[in-house]
């Protein structure tokens, strides 16, 4: 073997060996985040490579929150997670044991570098004149939300008119359960996800008002026809906050636990609460929330810790089989066939 | 005579295919339904139970079994008229159309569970004219069925298709001869033969309609005891990590579509049995 041969070799191994060898790191997120991260990892890479000089790749996964977990309950390996509720997180962690219980305080804001709330999206001129979320118990008020057992999204929806009832009814349990009960017996159709719902509303014309995220009522004036709809910002809301956090077990057996924690970390700093806000999210930094301040009107936001005690019981007192959501649904049609 | 296992044949190699073929359909089939019948047995039987008669399960099980009888019905008639002017007629355009009846095979289920919803929705293209009679179809039972009936069609296309082809036309033109009226023919001596695949193709559209979710639930509205279908409450329970209910309503839906299934075999035996050995 002569000396070129030798050294084109070498050049052919070390091509094939390096971007073996660039550490990469697998986000696994929920839908609507899509373009969120696909900036941020842009903005991630290049602080990492100013600040270590290392290269990296980073991979994105998005689908429902629920079969988001899931995957990672089975084995997806996820480096890291951002999910749409504490809820999902808890599950993986619950079953997996791949990192800590206490994961929420991991990170600064209950691990929720952007928030975001449940708006009411109209037609235009709102012709129901729908202002608030009483509104949406009126008889002949069609209200288009996604179902809370398939989709996390919509028991966002569901908690935030829950919780204003509370608040209006001085914590009268039963008054909410009512005021609830009267909202999904103007739903005419259940959407098995957030986006379909978005279809049913705005392709399909159904309905008067859509409950939504207040990125994606954003993203539906800006992206579907600016002019056609409008947000309603209730009186009161939830504050949504979709936490993240690191898959220690799988980031540590792929020695990637300072990678995954500095991307985390990164989320809080002001460059990516730009991004943040550019992309429709509630941002937590001053400089971005001044900045984008005009997109995010002032609105009485409470959490699911105050008022539900937490995600894990907001879901086994609602959600779950034989909940009330699903007394709702009996009480709802026992009273319709009457 | 003993049963031989071993038949002499001029191609060899039945040992190795066999083995072949079951540790294939083990590891595709058997393991998957193994590991849902695992996951019920943990259950107790009170727990399964009450999981699965439960109402809103039980309507569902109405709606997702009558839709798809319903959807395979209308195939088993039009999709064997199809098949019929596929096979003894020619016209333009007659590999276009064959082409197209395996659309549903091809496409994404979703993409046509949207596409179906906005064309039936009363703002759609076909939906606005059918609404003004007063009859909706999207959000509905109905829909439901014409999702369920657009998936199963090209099953009793192709598989009364080649039988169709391969049917002597002197057995037609005999029955004619001997005097029998068009309608004698047809019932007499055309459909007994099609009815082995005719009984084929609505048992396959029957089961995949049964199981199928991508379609229809753009189309269904998912309004819990009126149009909700039982693949939408099982994903509903892994959505609440409820593994073990899941795999409850997925067995009783294994069990329903497997008695069903053994029937129709049954069925097309007997009249497999009933036509030849006359």
């Amino acid at each position: 073997m002569n000396i070129r041969s030798i050294l084109i070799a070498a050049g052919l191994s070390a091509a094939l060996v390096a971007p073996a060898q660039a550490r990469e790191l697998l986000n696994v997120s929920y839908d609507p985040t899509r373009e969120l991260y696909r900036e941020y990892n842009q903005l991630f890479v290049k602080h990492w490579a100013q600040e270590t000089g290392e290269k990296i790749t980073i991979r994105q996964s998005h689908g429902g929150a629920g079969s988001q977990a899931r995957a990672v309950i089975d084995g997806l390996e996820a480096d890291l997670v951002t999910l749409a509720l504490a809820y999902d997180i808890d599950a993986i962690s619950e079953r997996t044991q791949l990192f800590p219980e206490n994961w929420q305080s991991r990170l600064p804001l209950n691990s929720a570098p952007y928030t975001s709330t449940i708006v009411l999206l109209v037609r235009k001129g709102n012709p129901k004149n729908i202002r608030d979320w009483d509104d949406l118990v009126r008889p002949g008020v069609e209200v288009i939300t996604p179902n809370p057992k398939t989709s996390g999204g919509a028991r966002w929806n569901y908690l935030a008119a829950w919780g204003y009832a509370l608040n209006q009814h001085d914590n009268d349990e039963d008054k909410a359960y009512d005021f609830v009960r009267r909202l999904y017996a103007n739903v005419p159709v259940l959407d098995s996800g957030a986006r379909g719902a978005t279809n049913t509303f705005v392709q399909r014309r159904l309905g008067d008002v859509f409950i939504a995220w207040e990125n994606e009522a954003i993203l539906a004036i800006e992206e579907l026809g600016k002019g056609e709809y409008e947000i309603v910002v209730p009186s009161i809301s939830i504050l949504a906050e979709p936490p993240v956090t690191v898959v220690d077990g799988n980031a540590e057996r792929k020695g990637n636990l300072d990678l995954a924690k500095a991307y985390l970390e990164y989320l809080y700093s002001p460059a990516a609460q730009d991004v943040i806000g550019r992309h429709y999210y509630r941002p937590s930094g001053d400089a971005a929330k001044a900045k984008y301040a005009d997109q995010y009107p002032d609105v009485d936001l409470f959490t699911i810790d105050e008022v539900f005690g937490g995600w894990q019981a907001a879901q086994n007192t609602h959600f779950n089989d034989g909940g009330v959501f699903d007394r709702i649904l009996e009480d709802n049609l026992t009273r319709q066939r009457k | 005579m003993a049963f031989r296992f071993r038949q002499h044949s001029v191609l060899p190699g039945f040992g190795l295919t066999l083995g072949f073929t079951v540790f294939y359909l083990s590891l595709l089939l058997l393991l998957p339904v193994a590991a849902l019948l695992f996951y019920t047995l943990q259950m107790p039987w009170a727990d399964f139970w009450a999981t699965v008669s439960h109402p809103q399960v039980v309507e569902s099980y109405k709606l997702s079994f009558g839709a798809s009888l319903i959807g395979a019905l209308i195939n088993l008639v039009f999709g064997a008229l199809v098949a019929w002017v596929l096979v003894r007629y020619d016209f333009p355009g007659r590999r276009v159309v064959d082409a197209l009846v395996d659309l549903p095979f091809a496409m994404p289920t979703a993409v046509a569970g949207i596409a179906l919803v906005t064309l039936y929705a009363s703002t759609g293209w076909i939906g606005r004219y059918i609404d003004a009679f007063g009859v909706r179809i999207a959000y509905t039972q109905l829909g439901v069925i014409v999702a369920l009936t657009y998936i199963g069609l090209p099953f009793v296309v192709r598989t009364v298709q080649p039988v169709l082809r391969d049917m002597a036309p002197e057995l037609e033109e005999a029955s004619a001869i001997m005097g029998a009226s068009r309608f004698t023919t047809l019932r007499r001596v055309v459909l007994p033969t099609l009815l082995p695949a005719l009984l084929t193709g609505f048992a396959m559209a029957f089961a995949r309609a049964v199981g199928e979710y991508g379609s229809v639930v753009f189309i269904s509205g998912n309004i819990p005891y009126t149009t909700e279908i039982t693949p939408l409450l099982i994903v509903a329970k892994a959505e609440q990590y409820d593994y073990r209910g899941a795999a409850a309503i997925g067995t009783v839906m294994l069990l329903a579509a497997f008695a069903l299934l053994l029937m129709i075999n049954a069925l097309q035996w007997w009249s497999t049995r009933r036509h030849t050995q006359r």
